[in-house]
């Protein structure tokens, strides 16, 4: 359970006060799988950072799993876009899955057995061995999604994992992250620029407008919950809602002052 | 295998080029400061000998080992205090500058006279030299870690000595090796001086009684050996670095291709 009520992040300095958020206020239920979508520069990875206890607000309050945030909460994990600067490059990739279980203490049997079954449950069962730096951009964001589910959080915070990684691959991540999901039953916060990826992962696509941000509409995605990336994507309704969530944010930049890019047809 | 054998030849030729050089050039010397080569070679063995080797080179070595470990140590567990600490960079910073830039040798006698001439003063003395290399790269080294590191460790919970031996040394290894490398020889140089003044053994102290008693040849079967032993030490360095640094090499390699 996410409870994010008034949330306001400002960033001071020398007379200039940057308004990244302006005032968000969102709930995403146990388990459900939400996406955050916005104009560039809306202030996603704030609202992220601040969810996951790594900045404070301004004002307003983030609650996990019922407890106010002031640090990073337990039983919470996150997927950084940088896939290549979020894994240790001197520790080899069971290792890294590792690394986090020996903070919590857990024993080294039980640990070997958490990192083989994540790095399984990614398609990566013979990696463990590898560094890092020997596999390709979408494995290692297999890697790290191997660390978040290791870790068993109830939440999970997921900021522009694909953003890097060449379409195919991205398509092949975007469907293990549905598996995993539906598998582990974590709540899910995934935060995109991508309007297809929003629509074809979430079950609730939430919108933010442009920067000072406050929510600009929160769509129910009623499509059905077998994802397919040929039918769903071809799929008429999954066009409209597309076409619907393109058009709320070309408005949210339009509103910025900046020219608006013209529409679909 | 022929490739091997070329990397041999291109390391070994130009040294093997120079003490033949050397020898010819030398060959009928009379000067009594510079002998032939092939008198010091001659020497060589008799002055070297095994009781030598008991006498002078190992307590040379012992004391080397000891300073450069304390030098590391120190240099090390101040270097991550420092660098993790931004308040305490800014203070430190200036005074850090100003004792780095002391030439280490001029510190010698001061040494001497606040703490007598024995083995704790020769130890002391190649610490205060190999100390600052470690130190200050080891401060650049903490306080260049990746961000993105930085936010995983503290979202995964990575704290105390767990992120400092997983993360903060590892993240700045590959500049921390820079200095232990710089120290590595300032430690060599600082080992002989300490044993220049007022020493009963060692290799420095052995070089200077040769010189003293004009047994020019044997000064210069010294010198040798101190070379020599430079070019091992620094061997087991490399092989050390490789062991330390082979991920950051690994990464580095990865990284220019294009991965």
């Amino acid at each position: 359970m996410l409870e994010i009520s008034s949330l306001r992040k400002t960033y001071g300095g020398q007379g200039r006060e940057v308004e990244a958020i302006g005032n968000i206020t969102l709930t995403v239920a146990d388990g459900q799988f939400a996406c955050v979508v916005g104009p560039s520069g809306c202030g996603k990875t704030t609202l992220l950072r601040c969810l996951g206890g790594l900045l404070t607000p301004t004002s307003g309050e983030v609650r996990v799993n019922g407890q106010v945030v002031t640090g990073p909460p337990d039983g919470l994990a996150i997927v950084f876009q940088e896939y290549g600067r979020s894994l240790f490059p001197w520790l080899r990739v069971g290792e890294n899955i590792e690394l986090p279980l020996k903070s919590k203490g857990l024993p080294r049997a039980e640990r070997q057995q958490i990192v083989t079954d994540s790095l399984k449950a990614v398609g990566l069962a013979d990696a463990g061995k590898a560094y890092p730096w020997q596999l390709s951009g979408g494995m290692q964001q297999r890697v790290a999604i191997a660390r978040a589910i290791a870790f068993q959080p109830k939440v999970m915070l997921m900021d522009e994992p694909f953003a890097a990684v060449d379409a195919q691959t991205r398509a092949d991540l975007e469907d293990l992250v549905r598996t995993v999901w539906k598998r582990f039953g974590m709540t899910m916060l995934f935060v995109t620029h991508d309007i297809d990826e929003a629509v074809y992962l979430g079950q609730r696509v939430v919108m933010l407008s442009s920067s000072p941000t406050h929510v600009m509409e929160n769509l129910d995605i009623d499509l059905p919950d077998d994802r397919d990336q040929l039918k769903t994507r071809s799929d008429a309704r999954f066009v409209e809602l597309r076409t619907h969530v393109y058009a709320r944010i070309q408005e949210a930049k339009g509103a910025n002052g900046q020219s608006p890019v013209p529409t679909a047809p | 295998m022929t490739r091997t054998l070329g990397r041999i030849a291109l390391v070994l030729g130009l040294p093997a080029i120079l003490l033949v050089t050397w020898w010819f050039a030398s060959a009928g010397s009379t000067s009594f400061y510079q002998p032939p080569l092939e008198t010091i070679v001659k020497v060589f063995p008799d002055t070297w000998t095994a009781a030598r080797f008991k006498s002078d080179v190992v307590p040379s070595l012992i004391r080397l080992f000891i300073g450069y470990g304390l030098a590391l140590v120190v240099g090390i567990g101040l270097g991550v205090l420092i660098g993790a600490n931004r308040r305490l960079r800014s203070l430190l910073e200036p005074i850090l500058e100003f004792l780095r830039a002391i030439p280490p040798p001029v510190l010698v006698p001061i040494l001497i006279l606040i703490a007598g001439i024995g083995n704790p003063t020769k130890v002391l003395v190649i610490v205060v030299g190999g100390v600052w290399p470690v130190l200050l790269n080891t401060v650049e080294g903490v306080r260049g870690v990746d961000d993105v590191l930085s936010d995983t460790c503290r979202s995964y919970k990575i704290h105390g000595w767990l992120r400092i031996r997983t993360f903060i040394l590892r993240a700045a290894s590959p500049q921390i090796v820079v200095g232990a490398r710089q120290a590595l020889s300032i430690c060599i140089i600082m080992m002989v001086i300490g044993e220049l003044l007022g020493a009963t053994d060692g290799l420095g102290y052995t070089v200077v009684e040769f010189q003293r008693g004009f047994q020019i040849p044997e000064m210069w079967s010294g010198v040798f050996v101190l070379g020599l032993l430079g070019v091992l030490l620094s061997l087991a360095f490399t092989l050390v670095e490789r062991r330390v640094l082979n991920w950051y090499h690994g990464a580095r390699a990865a990284e220019r291709s294009g991965h």
